[in-house]
């Protein structure tokens, strides 16, 4: 295959990247910036940095390969993804803004008040954060080992590098804008071939391959053992997993107020509902056209593929340039929200020596370098989990364990915080055991097998349980501030209301930074 | 109603006295705030279980009657349309179903506070 229009594409990227960032970079000054972007972002522009970081290796390749390998069953991947933030909007989207919180640890600490709830969210956050990196590096190294012949470990480098330096310097300012501009070069680099390829197709005098379109197990729902099941614990894990993703999350911190938190998310369904068209229609066309991949294995290569199937010459060469330089982009969007979050919370709560603002910046770079180098070494570790199984395992844990604690937090005053630490250890517990068995291989049989593949739906239900009848024994030990978080959580910003004190640059052992404070904190300030 | 600011005049008596029971957490403070909660709330789980039943309940449906995964309209197969252009739509216009509810609710709040 043909390579050197792929590699001017994939380093044309990393350069528009960084370039990017480095445009955003001048406007990162304070601490805030560095977490949240001065929380100045506007609806439109952090809906496309949402989306585009959202959309990540399993959404590009990852699709499509599964569409083209298992059929209809495999659409509920795109629709649970989205319906994920259509929960995500109605029941955590303005709440989660207007706790002020920069991350879910700091949003624990508020509503629950216990430094034991901050560190289990901590440990938590980075757990998910490196289980979601490592299917991404993967698909780095597959997609420029696919175009190129180049040992995985190239791809894999490549990103962590580029990671890093977008990260260093700017923070959550840059990546914004990065973000936003990965979201648009994902939809053009899916889109434009995809008029080429469907032109080629429908020129054409029959098809060769309808046969293996016709195929019941594919066209029809359902098909394989404990379908039903499989199917159900998708769509928990999905739905439900996505408020709990913490790259996900931390970027509502970045909107101006709540409804401004509502809006963008809409504008993200949007956005996303246009896009997972794209990847399932490349899966059909795989089915006509290159349906011999799926008995190679290479299933997850159909999107870089197909152009040069149906079309030759530099028309596909070019093409399947652009489609690299889409699937660069995907790795490299969510790789690099997920290190800022990662790396956020590192530093807020492991990695940090001094109480000023220059030794806050330096923890938040020393632990970029820390989440991007332990990620590409587990990359190296682990076994090869198929990238969408990897990162359905990532929803089931999110979907388990941050999903019950906020959606109880928010809409329940009970929750308390021996409640929800129990809750964390049941969901965490079980999804991440089952992770685990599916990462070293351990075969089990029958029920307990079948659940180990797909834990959501035991897990989630079970970890819900487990926060409610905990809360409800240790009733006396509600957190004292309830009520007036309640008042923060859901009181519109422009009312002149008592929301507490809770800060997540005070929480501790550190003073006051300089910047913009929120609106909800000032709020508290000029009230007598 | 207990009058908490004797400071103000007769005329904001009302509009101060809302917001300072919220903020003193008196019972009539909390019993405003948890109204707003019950409303958003209940806006919330309506749309959770319009979900629930139209999307949530077709694997169900697929799996109980197979007949519907063999149906096809104008030559695709209709799982295919459900679960890809419908459920999309579906999604786009419960969200903003939500958005604009939810607004309101926060409007009806507000003025509620304001004593209008």
């Amino acid at each position: 295959m043909s390579n050197a229009a792929s590699i001017v594409a994939v380093i044309l990227v990393s350069i528009a990247s960084l370039a990017v960032g480095a445009f955003g970079l001048r406007l990162s000054r304070t601490m805030s910036d560095f977490y949240v972007a001065s929380r100045g972002v506007s609806p439109v522009l952090n809906a496309s940095a949402v989306s585009g970081e959202y959309l990540s290796a399993a959404s590009f390749l990852g699709v499509a390969g599964l569409i083209l390998a298992r059929g209809v069953d495999m659409l509920w991947l795109p629709v649970g993804w989205t319906a994920g933030y259509l929960l995500l909007l109605v029941f955590v989207a303005a709440p989660l803004r207007r706790s002020g919180a920069y991350t879910l640890p700091d949003f624990a600490q508020l509503r629950l008040e216990s430094v034991v709830a901050r560190r289990a969210s901590s440990l938590l956050v980075v757990a998910i954060g490196l289980l979601y990196l490592i299917p991404q590096f993967q698909g780095a190294g597959l997609t420029l080992r696919t175009l190129t012949g180049a040992p995985s470990w190239v791809g894999q480098f490549a990103v962590a590098l580029v990671v890093c330096l977008n990260v260093l310097p700017g923070g959550m300012r840059s990546v914004t804008l990065v973000q936003a501009f990965h979201y648009w070069l994902k939809l053009l680099a899916l889109l434009t071939p995809l008029f080429f390829l469907l032109g080629a197709i429908g020129s054409r005098s029959g098809n060769p391959s309808a046969g293996a379109v016709r195929v019941a197990d594919w066209v029809e729902p359902l098909g394989g053992d404990n379908a039903l099941y499989f199917t159900y614990s998708l769509v928990l894990a999905t739905f439900f997993g996505t408020m709990g993703l913490p790259h996900v999350v931390v970027r509502f911190y970045t909107n101006r107020d709540g409804r401004a938190a509502r809006r963008t998310t809409l504008a993200v369904l949007v956005l996303l509902s246009g896009f997972y068209l794209l990847p399932v229609l490349y899966g059909v066309l795989g089915r006509y056209v290159a349906s011999d991949l799926v008995a190679a294995g290479r299933a997850d290569s159909v999107v870089l593929e197909l152009p040069s199937r149906v079309l030759d010459g530099p028309v596909a060469e070019g093409l399947t340039a652009l489609l690299a330089a889409g699937a660069f982009a995907a790795f490299l969007s969510t790789s690099t929200g997920l290190v800022v979050s990662v790396a956020g919370v590192l530093s807020q709560d492991l990695v940090r020596w001094g109480t000023g603002h220059r030794q806050g910046i330096r923890a938040f770079r020393l632990s970029t370098v820390i989440a991007v180098s332990v990620a590409v070494i587990l990359t190296f570790a682990s076994a090869a989990v198929p990238v969408a199984h990897a990162v359905e395992l990532a929803f089931a844990v999110a979907a388990s364990t941050f999903c019950p604690m906020l959606l109880l937090g928010i809409w329940w005053r009970g929750l308390t915080a021996a409640g929800a630490i129990a809750g964390l250890l049941v969901g965490g517990g079980l999804s991440m055991g089952a992770v685990l068995s599916t990462t070293f291989g351990v075969a089990t049989t029958g029920w307990v097998g079948v659940v180990m593949t797909q834990p959501a739906a035991v897990s989630v239900p079970l970890a819900f349980a487990t926060m409610v009848l905990a809360s409800i024994a240790t009733r006396s030990g509600a957190p004292e501030h309830v009520t007036q978080t309640m008042v923060r959580l859901h009181a519109p910003e422009h009312l002149d209301l008592n929301r507490g004190s809770f800060h997540p640059e005070r929480w501790s052992r550190r003073p006051v930074v300089t910047g913009k404070a929120s609106p909800a904190v000032d709020a508290t300030a000029t009230r007598p | 109603m207990r009058v908490t600011s004797p400071r103000a005049s007769a005329a904001r008596t009302r509009t101060v006295s809302i917001a300072s029971e919220i903020d003193e957490q008196t019972r009539l403070g909390e019993v405003y705030i948890t109204s707003l909660m019950r409303s958003q709330l209940r806006l919330a789980l309506t749309v959770l279980l319009v979900l629930g039943t139209t999307l949530g309940l077709l694997p169900l449906l697929f799996s109980v009657v197979p007949e519907v995964g063999r149906f096809s309209v104008l030559g695709v197969p209709l799982p295919w349309i459900l679960l890809t252009v419908v459920a999309f739509c579906e999604i786009i216009t419960l969200g903003w179903f939500y958005v604009r509810q939810a607004e309101r609710n926060e409007a009806d709040f507000s003025d509620l506070l304001d004593g209008r």
